[in-house]
Protein backbone atom coordinates (compact mmCIF):
# COMPACT_ATOMS: atom_id res chain seq x y z
CA UNK A 1 0.00 0.00 0.00
CA UNK A 2 1.98 3.60 -0.83
CA UNK A 3 1.70 6.60 1.04
CA UNK A 4 1.94 9.90 -0.79
CA UNK A 5 2.85 12.82 1.86
CA UNK A 6 3.64 15.82 1.30
CA UNK A 7 5.63 18.44 3.36
CA UNK A 8 5.36 21.73 3.07
CA UNK A 9 4.40 21.81 -0.40
CA UNK A 10 3.92 24.80 -2.05
CA UNK A 11 3.89 25.73 -6.11
CA UNK A 12 3.75 29.17 -7.22
CA UNK A 13 1.22 31.54 -5.32
CA UNK A 14 -0.53 28.41 -3.81
CA UNK A 15 0.53 28.22 0.03
CA UNK A 16 2.09 25.50 1.81
CA UNK A 17 0.84 22.04 2.45
CA UNK A 18 1.24 19.26 4.46
CA UNK A 19 -1.22 16.47 3.47
CA UNK A 20 -1.04 12.24 3.57
CA UNK A 21 -2.75 10.39 1.40
CA UNK A 22 -3.46 6.87 1.80
CA UNK A 23 -5.31 4.66 0.10
CA UNK A 24 -8.52 7.04 -0.40
CA UNK A 25 -9.76 9.14 -2.77
CA UNK A 26 -9.01 12.64 -2.68
CA UNK A 27 -11.53 15.15 -4.99
CA UNK A 28 -10.11 18.19 -5.39
CA UNK A 29 -12.70 20.89 -6.80
CA UNK A 30 -11.74 25.04 -7.12
CA UNK A 31 -12.05 27.66 -9.39
CA UNK A 32 -10.61 27.49 -12.77
CA UNK A 33 -7.22 29.23 -12.62
CA UNK A 34 -7.47 28.56 -8.71
CA UNK A 35 -4.25 26.26 -9.29
CA UNK A 36 -5.58 22.48 -9.12
CA UNK A 37 -3.33 21.54 -12.28
CA UNK A 38 -0.48 23.71 -11.37
CA UNK A 39 -0.72 21.56 -7.86
CA UNK A 40 -0.92 18.22 -9.63
CA UNK A 41 1.69 19.04 -11.59
CA UNK A 42 3.95 20.01 -9.40
CA UNK A 43 3.41 16.89 -7.28
CA UNK A 44 4.56 14.68 -10.63
CA UNK A 45 7.45 17.03 -10.59
CA UNK A 46 6.44 18.52 -14.19
CA UNK A 47 7.23 22.21 -12.46
CA UNK A 48 9.46 24.10 -9.63
CA UNK A 49 7.55 23.54 -6.36
CA UNK A 50 8.99 23.84 -2.76
CA UNK A 51 9.01 21.35 -0.35
CA UNK A 52 8.82 18.02 -0.56
CA UNK A 53 6.76 14.89 -1.58
CA UNK A 54 7.26 11.55 -1.06
CA UNK A 55 5.98 8.27 -1.75
CA UNK A 56 6.68 5.24 0.76
CA UNK A 57 8.78 7.65 2.81
CA UNK A 58 11.21 8.17 -0.65
CA UNK A 59 12.06 11.44 -1.76
CA UNK A 60 10.91 13.10 -4.70
CA UNK A 61 14.15 14.86 -5.15
CA UNK A 62 16.09 11.92 -4.54
CA UNK A 63 14.86 9.79 -7.21
CA UNK A 64 15.00 9.73 -11.17
CA UNK A 65 12.58 11.34 -12.21
CA UNK A 66 11.31 9.46 -15.10
CA UNK A 67 11.04 6.47 -12.41
CA UNK A 68 9.02 8.79 -10.40
CA UNK A 69 6.33 10.33 -12.75
CA UNK A 70 5.89 6.51 -13.63
CA UNK A 71 5.09 6.05 -9.74
CA UNK A 72 2.83 9.42 -9.90
CA UNK A 73 0.35 8.70 -12.67
CA UNK A 74 -0.84 11.77 -13.97
CA UNK A 75 -3.72 12.79 -16.05
CA UNK A 76 -3.96 16.02 -17.51
CA UNK A 77 -7.15 17.35 -18.47
CA UNK A 78 -6.13 17.22 -22.09
CA UNK A 79 -4.27 14.40 -23.48
CA UNK A 80 -1.29 14.83 -25.81
CA UNK A 81 -0.30 12.42 -28.35
CA UNK A 82 2.96 12.36 -30.41
CA UNK A 83 2.60 9.93 -33.34
CA UNK A 84 0.05 9.05 -36.05
CA UNK A 85 -0.97 5.50 -34.64
CA UNK A 86 -2.63 4.67 -30.93
CA UNK A 87 -1.11 1.64 -30.59
CA UNK A 88 2.62 3.72 -30.75
CA UNK A 89 1.96 5.69 -27.32
CA UNK A 90 1.24 1.86 -25.62
CA UNK A 91 4.69 -0.07 -24.16
CA UNK A 92 2.28 -3.59 -24.14
CA UNK A 93 -0.08 -5.06 -27.22
CA UNK A 94 -3.01 -5.61 -24.68
CA UNK A 95 -3.97 -3.40 -23.12
CA UNK A 96 -6.69 -4.80 -20.19
CA UNK A 97 -7.84 -1.67 -19.34
CA UNK A 98 -9.80 -1.30 -23.20
CA UNK A 99 -12.62 -3.40 -22.44
CA UNK A 100 -13.82 -1.86 -19.47
CA UNK A 101 -13.53 1.56 -20.78
CA UNK A 102 -15.74 0.02 -23.74
CA UNK A 103 -13.22 0.88 -26.71
CA UNK A 104 -12.75 -1.92 -28.77
CA UNK A 105 -9.24 -4.00 -28.81
CA UNK A 106 -8.82 -2.79 -32.44
CA UNK A 107 -8.85 0.87 -31.58
CA UNK A 108 -4.77 0.53 -31.41
CA UNK A 109 -4.84 0.18 -34.92
CA UNK A 110 -7.01 3.68 -35.23
CA UNK A 111 -5.33 7.23 -36.10
CA UNK A 112 -4.95 9.38 -33.70
CA UNK A 113 -6.17 12.51 -35.64
CA UNK A 114 -9.73 10.53 -36.00
CA UNK A 115 -10.40 9.69 -32.48
CA UNK A 116 -12.96 11.74 -30.40
CA UNK A 117 -12.12 14.20 -27.48
CA UNK A 118 -13.54 11.30 -25.27
CA UNK A 119 -11.99 8.56 -26.90
CA UNK A 120 -8.53 9.84 -26.66
CA UNK A 121 -9.46 10.79 -23.22
CA UNK A 122 -10.63 6.97 -22.57
CA UNK A 123 -7.04 6.09 -24.25
CA UNK A 124 -5.10 8.00 -22.26
CA UNK A 125 -6.78 6.68 -18.90
CA UNK A 126 -5.67 3.13 -20.96
CA UNK A 127 -2.32 4.25 -21.35
CA UNK A 128 -1.33 5.74 -18.05
CA UNK A 129 -3.20 2.68 -16.39
CA UNK A 130 -0.68 0.84 -18.02
CA UNK A 131 1.89 2.15 -16.09
CA UNK A 132 0.78 0.61 -13.09
CA UNK A 133 1.12 3.84 -11.31
CA UNK A 134 0.99 3.75 -7.32
CA UNK A 135 -0.43 7.06 -7.07
CA UNK A 136 -3.03 8.20 -9.31
CA UNK A 137 -3.66 11.99 -10.12
CA UNK A 138 -6.33 12.75 -12.41
CA UNK A 139 -7.36 16.09 -13.35
CA UNK A 140 -10.99 16.22 -14.67
CA UNK A 141 -10.37 12.61 -16.17
CA UNK A 142 -14.44 12.68 -16.82
CA UNK A 143 -15.06 16.11 -18.21
CA UNK A 144 -15.08 15.01 -21.64
CA UNK A 145 -17.10 12.13 -21.69
CA UNK A 146 -21.09 10.99 -21.99
CA UNK A 147 -22.57 9.98 -18.51
CA UNK A 148 -21.90 6.13 -19.53
CA UNK A 149 -18.13 6.79 -20.05
CA UNK A 150 -17.70 8.91 -16.99
CA UNK A 151 -19.96 5.88 -14.94
CA UNK A 152 -17.01 3.14 -16.48
CA UNK A 153 -14.27 5.40 -16.10
CA UNK A 154 -15.56 5.80 -12.38
CA UNK A 155 -15.26 1.98 -11.54
CA UNK A 156 -12.32 1.58 -13.18
CA UNK A 157 -10.52 3.80 -11.30
CA UNK A 158 -12.45 2.16 -7.77
CA UNK A 159 -11.11 -1.39 -9.06
CA UNK A 160 -7.72 0.18 -9.33
CA UNK A 161 -7.81 1.77 -6.31
CA UNK A 162 -8.71 -1.27 -4.79
CA UNK A 163 -6.58 -3.64 -6.11
CA UNK A 164 -2.99 -1.84 -5.71
CA UNK A 165 -4.34 0.28 -2.89
CA UNK A 166 -3.43 3.12 -4.39
CA UNK A 167 -3.89 6.93 -3.64
CA UNK A 168 -5.85 8.70 -5.76
CA UNK A 169 -6.47 13.00 -6.08
CA UNK A 170 -8.85 13.56 -8.17
CA UNK A 171 -10.08 17.21 -9.28
CA UNK A 172 -13.64 17.56 -10.49
CA UNK A 173 -16.01 20.42 -10.80
CA UNK A 174 -18.74 17.97 -10.83
CA UNK A 175 -20.84 18.14 -7.22
CA UNK A 176 -22.32 14.72 -7.70
CA UNK A 177 -19.32 13.29 -8.47
CA UNK A 178 -17.31 14.46 -5.98
CA UNK A 179 -20.21 13.37 -3.84
CA UNK A 180 -20.09 9.79 -5.35
CA UNK A 181 -16.23 8.76 -5.15
CA UNK A 182 -14.69 11.58 -2.23
CA UNK A 183 -13.40 9.74 1.16
CA UNK A 184 -12.06 13.23 1.81
CA UNK A 185 -12.71 16.55 -0.14
CA UNK A 186 -10.08 19.93 -0.71
CA UNK A 187 -11.42 22.82 -2.06
CA UNK A 188 -8.78 25.78 -3.48
CA UNK A 189 -10.02 29.37 -2.19
CA UNK A 190 -7.06 32.26 -2.14
CA UNK A 191 -4.64 30.09 -2.90
CA UNK A 192 -4.86 27.61 0.03
CA UNK A 193 -6.11 24.30 -0.29
CA UNK A 194 -8.05 23.19 2.43
CA UNK A 195 -10.33 20.19 3.24
CA UNK A 196 -14.02 20.52 3.80
CA UNK A 197 -15.94 18.64 5.96
CA UNK A 198 -18.58 16.46 4.69
CA UNK B 1 47.46 33.44 -66.51
CA UNK B 2 46.45 37.06 -65.72
CA UNK B 3 43.66 38.04 -64.33
CA UNK B 4 41.75 40.96 -65.88
CA UNK B 5 41.78 43.72 -62.88
CA UNK B 6 38.19 45.43 -62.80
CA UNK B 7 38.17 48.88 -62.87
CA UNK B 8 35.93 51.29 -61.10
CA UNK B 9 33.48 51.69 -63.99
CA UNK B 10 33.36 47.82 -64.25
CA UNK B 11 31.66 47.62 -60.97
CA UNK B 12 29.62 50.40 -61.91
CA UNK B 13 28.32 48.61 -65.16
CA UNK B 14 27.07 46.03 -62.45
CA UNK B 15 25.87 48.77 -60.15
CA UNK B 16 23.37 49.76 -62.80
CA UNK B 17 21.83 46.11 -62.23
CA UNK B 18 21.05 46.73 -58.77
CA UNK B 19 19.46 50.08 -59.71
CA UNK B 20 17.64 48.69 -62.31
CA UNK B 21 16.27 46.38 -60.22
CA UNK B 22 15.62 49.05 -57.11
CA UNK B 23 13.29 50.88 -59.90
CA UNK B 24 11.62 47.65 -60.73
CA UNK B 25 10.87 47.26 -57.35
CA UNK B 26 9.58 50.29 -56.52
CA UNK B 27 7.18 50.09 -59.84
CA UNK B 28 6.06 47.30 -58.32
CA UNK B 29 5.24 48.30 -55.13
CA UNK B 30 7.59 45.36 -53.83
CA UNK B 31 8.75 47.90 -51.01
CA UNK B 32 11.83 46.20 -51.47
CA UNK B 33 14.26 49.09 -53.26
CA UNK B 34 15.18 50.75 -49.90
CA UNK B 35 16.52 47.21 -48.55
CA UNK B 36 18.09 46.60 -52.04
CA UNK B 37 19.98 49.79 -51.76
CA UNK B 38 21.46 49.36 -48.05
CA UNK B 39 22.16 45.98 -48.93
CA UNK B 40 24.17 46.79 -51.91
CA UNK B 41 26.50 49.58 -49.67
CA UNK B 42 26.97 47.48 -47.34
CA UNK B 43 28.28 44.61 -49.54
CA UNK B 44 30.68 47.15 -51.13
CA UNK B 45 31.95 48.57 -47.82
CA UNK B 46 31.79 45.37 -45.95
CA UNK B 47 33.88 43.91 -48.83
CA UNK B 48 36.05 46.70 -49.26
CA UNK B 49 36.99 47.22 -45.69
CA UNK B 50 37.71 43.20 -45.48
CA UNK B 51 39.73 43.17 -48.30
CA UNK B 52 42.13 46.59 -46.99
CA UNK B 53 42.37 44.30 -44.06
CA UNK B 54 43.42 41.14 -45.61
CA UNK B 55 46.10 43.29 -47.93
CA UNK B 56 47.53 44.29 -44.46
CA UNK B 57 46.84 41.06 -42.87
CA UNK B 58 48.64 38.78 -45.80
CA UNK B 59 51.70 41.45 -45.76
CA UNK B 60 52.59 40.64 -42.21
CA UNK B 61 51.83 37.05 -40.89
CA UNK B 62 51.37 37.52 -37.36
CA UNK B 63 49.21 34.68 -35.15
CA UNK B 64 47.82 37.58 -33.19
CA UNK B 65 46.78 39.63 -36.22
CA UNK B 66 45.03 35.94 -37.55
CA UNK B 67 43.65 35.41 -33.93
CA UNK B 68 41.90 38.74 -33.90
CA UNK B 69 40.24 38.55 -37.14
CA UNK B 70 38.92 35.08 -36.96
CA UNK B 71 37.53 36.13 -33.35
CA UNK B 72 35.77 38.86 -34.53
CA UNK B 73 34.20 36.92 -37.46
CA UNK B 74 33.41 34.21 -34.56
CA UNK B 75 31.47 36.91 -32.57
CA UNK B 76 29.57 38.40 -35.74
CA UNK B 77 28.35 35.20 -36.77
CA UNK B 78 27.05 33.88 -33.20
CA UNK B 79 24.93 36.92 -33.50
CA UNK B 80 24.36 36.34 -36.76
CA UNK B 81 23.08 33.13 -35.37
CA UNK B 82 21.29 34.73 -32.34
CA UNK B 83 18.86 37.59 -34.81
CA UNK B 84 17.83 34.43 -36.46
CA UNK B 85 16.04 32.17 -34.54
CA UNK B 86 12.49 33.37 -33.52
CA UNK B 87 12.65 31.95 -29.96
CA UNK B 88 16.14 31.92 -28.19
CA UNK B 89 17.72 31.02 -25.35
CA UNK B 90 17.29 33.68 -22.76
CA UNK B 91 20.31 35.56 -21.48
CA UNK B 92 23.99 34.20 -22.08
CA UNK B 93 22.80 31.43 -22.90
CA UNK B 94 20.77 32.88 -26.62
CA UNK B 95 24.49 34.08 -27.57
CA UNK B 96 26.75 31.87 -26.03
CA UNK B 97 25.29 28.11 -27.28
CA UNK B 98 25.43 29.37 -30.97
CA UNK B 99 28.76 30.86 -30.64
CA UNK B 100 30.30 28.13 -28.50
CA UNK B 101 29.59 25.27 -30.64
CA UNK B 102 30.44 27.33 -33.49
CA UNK B 103 33.81 27.92 -32.51
CA UNK B 104 34.08 24.06 -31.08
CA UNK B 105 33.77 22.67 -35.15
CA UNK B 106 34.96 25.65 -37.36
CA UNK B 107 37.94 26.53 -35.76
CA UNK B 108 38.98 22.63 -34.55
CA UNK B 109 38.45 21.57 -38.16
CA UNK B 110 40.21 24.82 -39.68
CA UNK B 111 43.48 24.21 -38.02
CA UNK B 112 43.34 20.40 -38.85
CA UNK B 113 42.84 21.30 -42.66
CA UNK B 114 45.75 24.09 -42.53
CA UNK B 115 48.12 21.73 -40.44
CA UNK B 116 47.14 17.96 -41.72
CA UNK B 117 45.57 18.65 -44.92
CA UNK B 118 47.09 21.77 -46.98
CA UNK B 119 50.02 22.25 -44.66
CA UNK B 120 50.98 25.75 -44.97
CA UNK B 121 54.20 27.13 -43.57
CA UNK B 122 53.45 28.64 -41.15
CA UNK B 123 49.96 27.09 -40.17
CA UNK B 124 48.33 30.03 -39.59
CA UNK B 125 48.87 32.00 -43.10
CA UNK B 126 46.71 34.17 -43.24
CA UNK B 127 46.12 33.73 -46.79
CA UNK B 128 44.59 30.30 -46.23
CA UNK B 129 43.46 30.22 -42.96
CA UNK B 130 41.12 33.45 -43.23
CA UNK B 131 39.51 32.97 -46.11
CA UNK B 132 39.45 28.62 -44.77
CA UNK B 133 37.12 30.27 -41.79
CA UNK B 134 34.95 32.68 -42.99
CA UNK B 135 33.45 29.95 -45.69
CA UNK B 136 33.49 27.68 -42.36
CA UNK B 137 31.90 30.36 -40.10
CA UNK B 138 29.07 31.25 -43.45
CA UNK B 139 27.98 27.68 -43.08
CA UNK B 140 28.11 26.15 -39.84
CA UNK B 141 26.05 29.59 -39.34
CA UNK B 142 23.22 28.62 -41.82
CA UNK B 143 23.61 25.25 -40.25
CA UNK B 144 23.55 25.87 -36.09
CA UNK B 145 20.43 29.23 -36.81
CA UNK B 146 18.67 26.43 -38.88
CA UNK B 147 18.51 23.77 -36.40
CA UNK B 148 18.52 25.78 -33.24
CA UNK B 149 15.62 27.94 -34.34
CA UNK B 150 13.96 24.16 -35.05
CA UNK B 151 14.46 22.83 -31.86
CA UNK B 152 13.35 26.01 -29.83
CA UNK B 153 9.95 26.48 -31.99
CA UNK B 154 9.37 23.10 -32.20
CA UNK B 155 9.41 22.12 -28.30
CA UNK B 156 7.44 25.85 -27.74
CA UNK B 157 4.37 23.72 -30.10
CA UNK B 158 4.78 20.25 -28.82
CA UNK B 159 4.97 21.28 -25.17
CA UNK B 160 2.29 18.97 -24.66
CA UNK B 161 3.68 16.06 -26.23
CA UNK B 162 7.14 16.29 -24.89
CA UNK B 163 5.49 16.72 -21.11
CA UNK B 164 2.76 13.62 -21.53
CA UNK B 165 5.98 11.28 -22.52
CA UNK B 166 7.84 13.00 -19.57
CA UNK B 167 4.60 11.97 -17.53
CA UNK B 168 4.70 8.02 -19.47
CA UNK B 169 8.85 7.99 -17.72
CA UNK B 170 10.54 8.84 -20.30
CA UNK B 171 13.58 10.75 -19.76
CA UNK B 172 14.29 13.85 -21.54
CA UNK B 173 16.38 12.52 -24.22
CA UNK B 174 13.53 10.28 -25.50
CA UNK B 175 10.76 12.73 -24.70
CA UNK B 176 12.40 15.65 -27.42
CA UNK B 177 14.14 12.21 -29.07
CA UNK B 178 11.75 13.69 -32.55
CA UNK B 179 12.94 17.06 -32.46
CA UNK B 180 16.73 16.71 -31.85
CA UNK B 181 16.76 14.63 -34.25
CA UNK B 182 14.62 16.71 -36.87
CA UNK B 183 16.64 19.99 -36.23
CA UNK B 184 19.90 18.00 -36.76
CA UNK B 185 18.67 17.18 -40.14
CA UNK B 186 17.09 20.34 -41.11
CA UNK B 187 20.42 21.86 -40.40
CA UNK B 188 22.25 19.84 -42.67
CA UNK B 189 20.29 19.66 -45.51
CA UNK B 190 21.70 22.51 -47.08
CA UNK B 191 24.86 21.32 -46.86
CA UNK B 192 24.47 17.85 -48.39
CA UNK B 193 21.79 19.42 -50.91
CA UNK B 194 25.05 21.49 -52.08
CA UNK B 195 27.58 18.93 -51.79
CA UNK B 196 24.61 16.46 -54.14
CA UNK B 197 23.75 19.46 -56.50
CA UNK B 198 27.97 20.60 -56.78
CA UNK B 199 29.04 20.81 -60.47
CA UNK B 200 25.90 19.51 -62.35
CA UNK B 201 23.37 21.91 -61.28
CA UNK B 202 25.58 24.75 -59.76
CA UNK B 203 29.32 25.51 -59.78
CA UNK B 204 30.11 26.49 -56.36
CA UNK B 205 31.38 30.03 -55.60
CA UNK B 206 34.52 29.68 -54.16
CA UNK B 207 35.63 27.31 -57.42
CA UNK B 208 33.97 29.82 -59.68
CA UNK B 209 36.30 32.60 -58.33
CA UNK B 210 39.62 30.67 -58.39
CA UNK B 211 39.03 29.69 -62.03
CA UNK B 212 38.05 33.52 -63.16
CA UNK B 213 41.14 34.31 -61.05
CA UNK B 214 43.01 31.88 -63.33
CA UNK B 215 43.93 28.67 -61.35
CA UNK B 216 43.60 25.65 -63.68
CA UNK B 217 40.80 24.19 -63.12
CA UNK B 218 41.50 20.83 -61.86
CA UNK B 219 43.37 22.27 -58.45
CA UNK B 220 39.95 24.75 -58.45
CA UNK B 221 38.17 21.47 -58.40
CA UNK B 222 40.70 19.76 -55.63
CA UNK B 223 40.27 23.09 -53.48
CA UNK B 224 36.62 23.18 -53.84
CA UNK B 225 35.88 19.48 -52.90
CA UNK B 226 38.48 19.64 -49.72
CA UNK B 227 36.02 22.79 -48.78
CA UNK B 228 32.76 21.02 -49.23
CA UNK B 229 33.79 18.22 -46.86
CA UNK B 230 35.19 20.66 -44.34
CA UNK B 231 32.19 22.28 -44.59
CA UNK B 232 29.63 19.59 -44.67
CA UNK B 233 31.76 17.94 -41.36
CA UNK B 234 31.96 21.28 -39.40
CA UNK B 235 28.48 22.25 -40.23
CA UNK B 236 27.35 18.82 -38.84
CA UNK B 237 29.81 18.64 -35.99
CA UNK B 238 28.44 21.90 -35.00
CA UNK B 239 24.98 21.53 -35.47
CA UNK B 240 24.35 18.29 -33.51
CA UNK B 241 26.51 20.20 -30.45
CA UNK B 242 24.40 22.90 -30.77
CA UNK B 243 21.31 21.15 -30.66
CA UNK B 244 22.53 18.45 -28.18
CA UNK B 245 23.22 21.11 -25.60
CA UNK B 246 20.12 23.43 -26.32
CA UNK B 247 17.97 20.24 -25.90
CA UNK B 248 19.74 19.35 -22.66
CA UNK B 249 19.24 23.32 -21.68
CA UNK B 250 15.22 22.88 -22.16
CA UNK B 251 15.22 20.58 -19.14
CA UNK B 252 16.29 21.55 -15.94
CA UNK B 253 18.17 18.90 -13.63
CA UNK B 254 14.70 17.24 -12.80
CA UNK B 255 14.17 16.78 -16.06
CA UNK B 256 11.53 19.22 -16.27
CA UNK B 257 10.81 21.07 -19.32
CA UNK B 258 11.89 24.22 -18.97
CA UNK B 259 10.23 26.69 -21.79
CA UNK B 260 10.71 29.79 -19.56
CA UNK B 261 14.21 29.78 -20.53
CA UNK B 262 13.30 30.82 -23.68
CA UNK B 263 12.89 34.24 -24.51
Amino acid sequence: MAILRLENFSVLTLKPLNLEVKEEFICLSGASGAGKSLFLRAIADLIVHQGEANLDEQKCSEINPAQWRKWVGFLSAESAWWTDKVGEHFSKENNQYLRQLNLPEECMSWDVSRCSTGEKQRLAIARLLEQQPKVLLLDEPTASLDPTSVMAVESLIKNYVNKFDAPVIWVSHDQLQIKRLADRKFKIINNEINEVEA
Amino acid sequence: MNVISLSTFDLSMAALLILALAGLSILLKLGLANRISIAAIRTVVQLLLIGLVLKELFAQVSLVWVSLLSLLMLLIAGREVMARQQRRFGGLWGYGLGTFSMFISSFTLTVYALIVVIGTDPWYTPQYAIPLLGMMLGNTMTGVSLALDKLTTHAWQQRNEIEARLILGQDWKTAIGDITRDSVRIGMMPMINAMAAAGIVSLPGMMTGQILSGTEPMEAVKYQILIMFLITAGTGFSTMLATWIGARHLFDDRQRLRLDRLS
